[in-house]
């Protein structure tokens, strides 16, 4: 263990700290916000089921902020981390009659 | 949930306001295992730029503002509400498909023919599978109390 981590907290919002142990915040490590999500579903596995799909990717209503922007305006889940980033997890709300 | 009358009203006139559209917004309130408290709601702008008569958005940042918003008051967006006009008030194949996180109560409100019908509430169910049933308790007198309180 020669490199020094880049360890982020990630904002959980509050029903899926059911499955964080209550956590309101957990700290993870990662140089990129992919590698930060797949570090929290790591050590909190039940949570994976709702942030990503079967295929891997986040699910669409699952939005994820650095700090006050919008990774989908930045480099997406490539977006690199530097020490003491926070990241939010975010649901965007969608439905209808059909 | 856990409710009284002007919340359910207020979701109510929503309803009516934006028909022939569909409406949403917040819950905010305190979640709860037994069953969410919710205290009153808080209206959004529908994102979607088509089909708001079936369908509805709510953006991140709206929710951000509302968690922030509810946070001033010690309280917690603890669910969603949405209207299905000309439609029954349960949740479609949609909604499903798009649903957030189990814990969250989902409100719906039927308009039928601008008039507000029957209002449901649901949760996801913890496998995503469906949504289950919530029941409502209007009890006006424990949420005074509790607002008193502060």
């Amino acid at each position: 263990m020669s490199t020094t981590q880049t360890l982020t907290a990630i904002h959980i919002p509050t029903p899926l700290r059911a499955f964080t142990g209550n956590q309101a915040t957990v700290e993870v490590a990662g140089e990129t916000v992919r590698e930060a999500l797949a570090d929290l579903v790591a050590r909190h596995p039940a949570l994976k089921n709702h942030l990503f799909d079967e295929a891997g990717r986040l699910r669409s209503f699952v939005n994820v902020y650095v700090g006050d922007e919008d990774i989908r305006y930045l480099d997406g889940p490539a977006t690199a981390l530097k020490p003491g980033d926070t990241l939010s997890i975010v649901p965007s709300i969608a439905g209808g009659r059909g | 949930m856990l409710t009284h009358t002007a919340v359910l009203d207020a979701i109510r006139e929503h309803g009516r306001d934006t028909y022939p559209e569909e409406c949403c917004g917040f819950l905010l309130g305190t979640f709860a295992p037994e069953g969410n408290r919710v205290v009153a709601v808080q209206r959004v702008p529908n994102r979607r730029a088509e089909h708001r008569e079936r369908r509805y958005t709510i953006a991140p940042e709206d929710y951000r503002h509302a968690e922030r918003a509810a946070r001033g008051l010690g309280l917690d967006v603890v669910g969603f509400y949405h209207s299905h006009p000309d439609h029954p008030a349960r949740p479609s194949a949609t909604d499903l498909a798009e649903a957030t996180f189990p814990g969250y109560t989902y409100v719906i409100v039927a308009v039928r023919d601008g008039v507000p019908a029957d209002l449901t509430a649901w949760s996801l169910a913890p496998d995503r599978s469906r949504f289950l049933p919530e029941a409502i308790t209007v009890d006006d007198e424990a949420l005074r109390a509790a607002q008193a309180e502060g």
